[in-house]
């Protein structure tokens, strides 16, 4: 278990050092100014001197970040079963979703943005929430449909209603589905919650610190806060991965 | 359960098949796959379907499982109409493939029936572990389908078939993927429980010797579209004086040799061309017939 989590984490831990080095050489090497490219080692330092608010302001973004993703994923989840379970739901709602899956909805933010009070979080919210619901529906519902051939004939033969085959086999097989969709949907997440941030409302955020910081010309203290972006988001990342595999581990599955 | 509550009388027959034809049609082409199908399989009685693949074994199965519309023809299953029949689960089916859910233990997977039609937990269990021991896998009923051999899997496919004791089990070769000894233990279990549960059989298998051994009648089909050619009586299992024999007692026996001619004889047919066996048997007559 220790040893393959070092080899599969060794690789990319020395490829991110080296790339890391490489950085701090180029930028001290070649003398690149602060507001083209500032050192690693000068990030590190305003991060280090700026943690504590970094770590307020991620608990803000955070804090959007999982509502919306939650929100989302629920009410994906119960539209793709809904639309699994009703054709003509399917009919009228899939192709929606699937045009607003080509769509960047972070564009909706400044929309939203003058439809609430600029103290409102509600406005980030809703945008992270339809990130996070599209890839959380366009995959449950994709595991919700998939029903082999012969486990269609086996419910049949046993005379199982349409609600036997979805509570038997449809959501046990659209389980992968759905954590496929549950990752996508955790990045998803923090990228919507920090870019929303980019167009006014609150200042209290980690997006809100990267701009007020830019056109403050500090440009370590902006990629400090860009780091802690980067942290918050492995931090959903990892915690969805977590789930999946304490969900999965007492099953195998059937995809693999 | 269907055995306790809606028991066949004797005088009922398990199946009646009456002038079935089955055509696929779509996109612009059709394949009649069945054509003039009669036949009756009487209660507690133990019917093979051998022809050459593509005959319409699978499809003449799924019939009577109400599972594929005929096209023509009536069938009754314990005197009533299939679509009555699968309502009230009166069958059990063993697929060729053996279906089963990954994601569910093996007991799991035999306790499925049971589950959907409402047995309490205790007693399924109960059930599904003696199924299990019966079809020599109770030592791995906490492992996942996916762990198990493709025989292990078509044995736990085949616990589930008979978890419900259906009056009538259709199985589409069941024990293809098995090897020779669990084969031949199986075949003598499936016999035993038949006779138990009072059960009739139709038993799809691409093995002469095999449908000879288990069958009270073998039922040759002829390919394009699907018929019945003949229909062999064997019948070995009962003597003369209404005692039965053991497996040993039959696979040595001269009558079980004299069967196994007759059945591959059906097979060839009149005009001496072997029908059955292997797409390669098929692409050999093609090649005779240029
Ligand atoms: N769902 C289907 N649609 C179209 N053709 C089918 C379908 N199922 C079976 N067939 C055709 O019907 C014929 C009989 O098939 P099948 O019953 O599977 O044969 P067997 O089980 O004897 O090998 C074959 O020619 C096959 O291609
Ligand atoms: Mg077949």
């Amino acid at each position: 278990m220790l040893r393959r989590a070092v080899v599969s984490l060794a690789p990319p831990i020395i490829f991110g050092v080296a790339v890391i080095l490489l950085w701090q050489l180029f930028v001290t090497a070649r003398h690149i100014k602060s507001f083209v490219l500032p050192a690693p080692s000068a990030i590190w330092t305003a991060f280090r001197t700026d943690h504590s608010r970094i770590l307020t302001a991620a608990e803000h973004t955070g804090l959007n970040a999982l509502v919306g993703l939650v929100v989302g994923t629920l009410l994906a989840v119960l539209v793709a079963a809904f639309a699994a379970r009703l054709k003509i739901a399917d009919a009228m709602v899939t192709p929606l979703i699937a045009a607003l899956a080509a769509m960047p909805i972070v564009a909706l933010a400044p929309l939203l943005n003058d439809m609430y009070s600029s103290t409102s979080t509600l406005p980030r919210r809703i945008v992270v929430a339809i990130s996070a619901f599209v890839p959380v529906f366009m995959n449950v519902l994709r595991g919700l449909k998939r029903l082999s051939p012969v486990h269609a004939e086996l419910m049949a033969s046993y005379a199982a209603s349409g609600t036997a085959v979805l509570r038997t086999i449809r959501i046990p097989g659209a389980l992968p589905y759905f954590f496929t969709g549950l990752r996508i949907a955790a990045s998803l997440s923090v990228i919507a919650a920090v870019v929303t941030e980019y167009f006014g409302g609150l200042q209290d955020g980690l997006g809100s610190r990267i701009t007020s910081a830019v056109s403050a010309t500090n440009y370590p203290g902006a990629w400090a806060s860009v780091l802690g972006a980067v942290l918050l988001g492995l931090l959903f990342y990892v915690v969805a991965v977590v789930t999946e595999r304490l969900a999965m581990s007492r099953r195998v599955d059937a995809s693999q | 359960m269907s055995t306790e509550a809606g028991a066949p009388t004797p005088a009922q027959p398990a199946v009646v098949l009456t002038e079935i034809g089955k055509t696929f049609s779509g996109r612009g082409r059709s394949v009649e796959a069945l054509t003039d199908i009669d036949l009756t399989v009487a209660a507690g009685e133990f019917v093979s379907l051998i022809g050459p693949s593509g005959c319409g074994k699978s499809t003449l199965l799924r019939v009577i499982a109400d599972l594929l519309p005929p096209t023509s023809g009536t069938v009754l299953v314990n005197g009533k109409t299939a679509r009555q029949a699968r309502l009230g689960r009166e069958y059990g089916f063993a697929f060729q493939q053996a279906g089963l859910l990954d994601w569910r233990t093996v007991l799991a997977n035999v306790e499925l029936p049971l589950e959907l039609h409402g047995m309490d937990r205790a007693e399924r269990r109960r059930r599904a572990l003696e199924l299990l021991d019966m079809v020599g896998l109770a030592d791995f009923a906490k492992q996942r389908p996916p762990q198990l051999s493709g025989g292990m899997q078509q044995r736990v496919a085949i616990a589930r078939a008979l978890a419900e004791q259906p009056a009538l089990l259709l199985m589409d070769e069941p024990f293809g993927a098995l090897d020779e000894m669990t084969r031949e233990r199986m075949q003598d279990e499936l016999v035993r429980i038949a006779a138990e549960t009072s059960a009739a059989v139709v038993f799809v298998t691409h093995s002469i010797p095999e449908a000879a051994y288990l069958s009270d009648r073998v039922v040759v089909m002829s390919q394009r579209p699907g018929r019945i050619a003949q229909i062999v009586r064997v019948g070995l299992r009962q003597r003369a004086d209404g005692t039965s024999r053991t497996g040993a007692d039959i696979r040595e026996a001269p009558e079980f040799f004299a069967a196994i001619t007759q059945v591959r004889e059906a097979l060839r047919g009149r005009d001496g061309m072997p029908q059955t066996g292997s797409d390669d048997d098929q692409i050999s007559i093609a090649k005779r017939a240029l």
